[in-house]
């Protein structure tokens, strides 16, 4: 199935699209460039900027929608952005039904957040900082999603990566937010290199970096090409967004304020990953070992983030491995390749809000809390916390997948969709992703009863839990509303939308199970683990974690996986490290110092012959003359030529 | 008696020098005619007024290529790109020279002859305002400099060396604060410069027994013919290109110029730096290109380990020296050493390349010099080092251009000391020399180290109580700060006219 791609020029309206980039990215340069003088009213700079990037892009999405389906893109070439021999790369942006989705995502969830963060961040002497990061991002974001090539993907995604890394460690005083910082830095930088070391060899195979024309020449690569190309990018998908093997940095992101959590580590960044493999889907639909690993990858990673899921007791770690779960079920959907690609942006785009959602209520709990977050010391707080628990329970029955809320509407398909895959791996895949909703219902259940329901558990300096004030409970209100619509609204539109990038959907395989009776199992599943969970905690818990068997502590333990890090990556490079310094002190050094002393030592000696008497400066002078009439006379004689 | 054929002159082609010659001695004549209080003002506008005129002679002239009076002078494009560098310097010098605000007086002494030391001295160091003989003798040296670039037969270029070396002499001796260093200077400079010069003539005397005659295209014949005496031919050649070294500054000639550099007044030292060079050069490049092509395989091994010796000598110095000028005195030695390696290249890009070279160092080193005139004390001007330390705290605005010029001398990209050394270097690779720029790249990274030094201890060392002041420039100070910072911007950004230039000009006469 070869298709040409071919993207339309901007016109109209749509010649403005990098507006919605650049009006955040004034603004971050206003907010980080006035300093304190822009202390009082950053924070409205801030939403205001990105407000008005949501209404730009519903502008632009529905100009687009007015044109023909096959025609609904707009391409916008800005300038000839790196010109080096044959290498041409265009700043140049794409507003296609793939990344309009993706720019009112950002930009309509970003808003909320951002206005979320106005009242979550009040107390903080570096709020006017915080908002100028926070814009920075929105604009790094929409490079990455609007680029209309790979090299302005990349830009954005260094740039998201950057935002990230300040917006982690913005309490750098706590040494565990800049650890945590560091961490998440150094590991995207593994993905990062993969998806550079990808670009190039797109450029050395295929010459050009541009979507449209890498996508119309895949099919002039051989299988290998394709191969590697795809494990590079999928490397650099899997940094991004959390994803086995690179997975670890993403619960440690956590120790940002909870507005990052949920703009940056929940509803957008981490999701460029899926966003990448969706967008080059015309090289990993050319390959199909390349599917099997992506969806192996999705599959795992959902699997594993549901296990430690339910072994945590920080609140948003548990929301941060439900994080690194659920963009799972996303790469498996992408990995599933035809159909499914909509169906694991529709859930990206319901995940989206209900996670969003539940990191803003889960701030507004530390927030009525006194930043208290392990679950074992809530409790009864939907006493105190209408607001809170009414829209925190809309986003965690959206994401157990009950009808009719969004994770419904967008999970099952996923599921149903991995039974479909056509041979024996439906059942592995397809069971995976079942075993997760169930695991899912669980440790969510679990989180939920834990923080709203059962008795009081709170330490003495937490006695009195109030609920969070309007301007945090607004956005809350608007975000259950799309944790309990999005999906059913999505699930209708959204695969016709992106038919244009994606291509019809073809006859998917035979099933191996019906369509029916995976709905049922799943909801079966789904309220067996809630069930199971209300049972458990209903009645509270220890206020401390207990002695448990090998399954649980492995859990609690992130399944080993940071050990392993450590055993195999960061001890042997240590080694390595030290090895090198070592090497370097005494060999590399020790050379370049020897030298340097050598030459300093010759320029003390040198210096004497400077001795201040015309006397030897003139036999100095006769020396030199003598030698260089003595050498042509040689030359000229032929002893030296 | 046969007649006697007097050669033609075209007026036209030697105005600039006839310019500068004849305000010289006018500027004699103000000097015995005009009352001391206003002398100064009318000299110094009188001298700025001399070079710009010649300066605009130079630009009129800008399609002239021919030889004249007798074969003696040649106006081609070098000469004439090289007198418009020589005018362009030296009318900035002339601001450092012509600067009275920064101290009472000037930084020349009115009578350099009264005994050092004694009572009548410190009264006239301390408050009598200082000689106006200075400008003439600027104007006499930048004449004999324009000549010097544009002379055409040994002999002319002999006098034309004699013209411009006698004032800077004098010049050296001039200063007011310690003048017996300055006068040492002085005498050093005079004594080896004549001993210099005693080699160079006794060079034309073997080369004129070789070629029978003098001018530069009759020694290009005769070194075509090889029933010649080479015996003379090379023994001539390398005692001119001696004499012609010791004027650029060349290892093992160069031995002069720290002691020299550090005791003439920084104006005069900066003027010798940045036009001494150039005129230098210059006539250098004549020599080689013109009367000695033939020999070119013959005398570049020989001249390209002197470059090698003058690069090493200046960057391995500059590493121990404590003081300012003498610092800045190595790195034009080294400088000198890397502008024979665009000489050598022996091609045209490397005549345009030297070209280009030779302005840009010479805005370049001018800024320096002017503000080492600035840091000072109640003694004058601090030029020792430990006296820097901390001077970015105190001043940032002139540590921030020292240390703009420090990184351009060390030749950081983005100022015109990458783009100069990047052209000499691509010109002498073109021309075979590839293992003398090895050389001038090991050596540049040698020279980083004095220049970094220098920049640390002026941002990263606390000021101390010792630490002098930043005096207020008064207007030429500050226009010619401003003039050399920009040009080395200026060439670092935008290098093409410039270089265009230089490449337009790159074609001797013979």
């Amino acid at each position: 199935m070869e298709q040409t791609v071919e993207y339309a020029h901007a016109t109209g309206a749509l010649s403005g699209i990098w507006l919605l980039v650049a009006i955040p990215l004034a603004s971050a340069a206003i907010l980080l460039l006035l300093g304190k003088r822009a202390d009082k009213w950053g924070h409205w700079l801030g939403v205001v900027a990105v407000a008005a990037s949501f209404v730009l892009g519903l502008v632009f999405f529905f100009s687009l929608r007015g044109l023909d389906a096959e025609a609904r893109s707009a391409e916008l070439s800005l300038w000839d952005f790196i010109a080096v021999g044959n290498l041409h790369v265009d700043f140049g942006l794409l507003f296609d039904p793939l990344s309009g989705v993706f720019v009112l995502l950002i930009t309509g969830v970003g808003s909320l957040i951002h206005l979320y963060a106005v009242g979550y961040m009040e107390h903080d002497p570096g709020r006017r900082k915080f908002f100028g990061y926070f814009n920075l991002f929105v604009a790094a974001m929409l490079l990455l999603v609007l680029g209309n090539n790979y090299v302005m993907l990349y830009f954005g995604w260094e740039g998201v990566g950057l935002a990230s890394y300040l917006l982690i460690s913005f309490w750098y005083n706590r040494p565990s937010a800049a650890t945590a910082g560091k961490k998440a830095f150094l590991m995207n930088r593994v993905g990062d290199a993969g998806l550079a070391i990808g670009i190039f060899v797109m450029f050395a195979t295929l010459g050009t970096t541009q979507y449209d024309e890498v996508f119309g020449n895949v099919s002039a690569l051989t299988s290998t090409t394709v191969l590697i190309l795809g494990l590079l990018l999928l490397i650099g998908a899997a940094g991004k967004s959390g994803q086995f093997p690179l997975h670890a940095w993403l619960p440690d992101a956590m120790e940002g304020p909870t507005p990052v959590s949920a703009l940056i580590h929940a509803a957008t960044m981490v999701t460029a990953g899926v966003y990448l493999i969706a967008r080059s889907h015309a090289i990993f639909t050319a390959n199909t070992v390349l599917q099997t690993v992506v969806v192996s990858v999705g599959a795992l990673t959902l699997l594993m983030g549901c296990i430690i899921g339910a072994a945590k007791d920080d609140i948003k770690r548990v929301l941060a491995w439900s994080t690194v779960s659920q963009i799972g079920y996303m790469f498996l959907g992408v990995g599933l390749g035809g159909g499914a690609y909509a169906l694991a942006i529709i859930h990206l785009l319901a995940h989206g809000f209900f996670k969003a959602n539940m990191f803003l209520g889960a701030g507004s709990v530390m927030h009525g809390m006194h930043d208290q977050v392990d679950i074992r010391r809530f409790g009864g707080l939907r006493k105190y916390m209408k607001w809170t628990w009414l829209t925190f329970m809309m986003g965690w029955l959206a994401i157990i997948g009950i009808p009719p809320l969004s994770g419904f509407f967008s999970k099952e398909p996923i599921i149903a969709a991995a039974f479909e895959r056509g041979d024996w791996t439906s059942w592995l895949y397809g069971m995976a992703a079942l075993l997760g909703a169930g695991l899912t219902a669980f440790y969510m259940t679990r989180l939920f009863v834990l923080t709203f329901h059962g008795p009081e558990r709170y330490t003495d300096d937490n006695k009195h839990p109030h609920e969070s004030p309007f301007i945090m409970t607004v956005p809350l209100m608007l975000l259950a509303l799309g944790s309990i619509g999005a999906g059913w609204l999505m699930s209708t539109s959204v695969p016709g939308w992106l038919e244009p990038v994606f291509g019809a959907e073809e006859a998917p395989h035979e099933a191996v199970l019906s369509h029916t009776l995976i709905t049922i199992l799943s909801l079966v599943v789904t309220v067996l683990g809630a069930g199971l969970a209300w049972a458990l905690f209903r009645n509270g818990t220890a206020l401390a974690p207990q002695p448990a068997g090998v399954v649980v502590t492995a859990a609690r333990r992130n399944l080993y996986t940071d050990a392993i890090n450590e055993a195999v990556f960061e001890r042997p490079g240590i080694y390595l490290t030290r090895a090198l310094v070592f090497l370097d002190n005494k060999g590399i050094d020790g050379l370049v110092n020897g030298i340097a002393a050598g030459i300093g030592g010759t320029s003390g000696r040198l210096r004497r012959m400077q001795t201040g008497f015309v006397r030897s400066y003139a036999l100095s002078m006769l020396t030199g003359a003598v030698l260089v009439v003595g050498a042509f006379l040689a030359i000229q004689l032929g002893w030296l030529a | 008696m046969g007649d006697l054929k007097l050669p033609g002159i075209d007026y036209g082609a030697l105005m600039p020098m006839l310019i500068l010659f004849g305000a010289a001695c006018v500027g004699i004549l103000i000097e015995v005619f005009v009352p001391r209080r206003s002398r100064h003002v009318i000299q110094l506008s009188f001298a700025f007024l001399a070079v710009v005129a010649s300066f605009v002679a130079v630009v009129v002239q800008h399609n002239t290529r021919k030889i004249t009076i007798g074969g003696a002078v040649a106006v081609d494009g070098p000469t004439l790109f090289l007198q418009g560098s020589i005018l362009a310097l030296g009318l900035v010098s002339l601001m450092l020279i012509g600067e009275r605000s920064i101290e009472r007086g000037g930084p020349f002494v009115s009578q350099a002859a009264i005994t050092v030391g004694s009572q009548k001295d410190l009264k006239q160091a301390g408050d009598q305002p200082g000689a106006t003989e200075v400008y003439p003798l600027t104007i006499f040296a930048l004449g004999g400099m324009l000549l010097f670039v544009a002379a055409n037969d040994l002999l002319t270029m002999f006098i034309a060396l004699e013209v411009f070396s006698l004032p800077l002499y004098l010049l050296c001796a001039l200063a007011r604060r310690r003048r017996l260093l300055s006068q040492e200077a002085a005498l050093k400079y005079f004594l080896l410069g004549s001993y210099a010069s005693a080699f160079f003539l006794f060079g034309v005397a073997l080369i004129y027994g070789f070629a029978g005659g003098i001018s530069l295209s009759q020694v290009h014949d005769a070194v075509a013919d090889p029933q010649r005496s080479q015996v003379l031919l090379y023994g001539g050649m390398a005692l001119i290109a001696m004499g012609l070294l010791f004027k650029a500054a060349l290892a093992p000639f160069h031995v002069w110029t720290p002691d020299v550099y550090q005791g003439a007044p920084t104006p005069v030292t900066a003027l010798m730096a940045a036009c001494t060079k150039v005129a230098a050069f210059g006539a250098l490049l004549r020599v080689l290109y013109v009367a000695f092509d033939g020999v070119r395989w013959d005398y570049q091994p020989v001249l390209g380990t002197i470059a090698v010796l003058t690069m090493f000598v200046g960057a391995v110095l500059a590493i121990t020296q404590t003081d300012m000028k003498r610092l800045l005195a190595y790195s034009s030695i080294a400088n000198a050493g890397y502008l024979l390696v665009g000489v050598l290249a022996l091609n045209e890009e490397g005549l345009s390349s030297t070209m280009f070279y030779l302005v840009a160092y010479g805005f370049s080193v001018l800024a320096a010099f002017g503000i080492v005139t600035l840091v000072r004390d109640a003694d004058g001007e601090a030029t020792h080092l430990a006296r820097w330390a901390g001077l970015g705290r105190k001043s940032p605005l002139f540590a921030a251009a020292f240390t703009f010029i420090l990184l351009a001398f060390a030749g950081i990209p983005l100022t015109s000391g990458f783009t100069s050394k990047f052209a000499v270097f691509g010109a002498a690779i073109e021309g075979g020399q590839t293992w003398l720029v090895v050389f001038g790249v090991i050596t540049s990274m040698l020279l980083a180290f004095p220049y970094l030094r220098v920049v640390v201890l002026l941002w990263l060392s606390e000021p101390n109580e010792s630490t002098p002041t930043v005096s207020i420039p008064g207007f030429l100070t500050s226009a010619a700060l401003v003039i050399g910072v920009v040009a080395t911007l200026a060439l670092g950004v935008v290098p093409a006219p410039l270089i265009d230039l230089s490449r337009d000009a790159a074609q001797f006469v013979r």
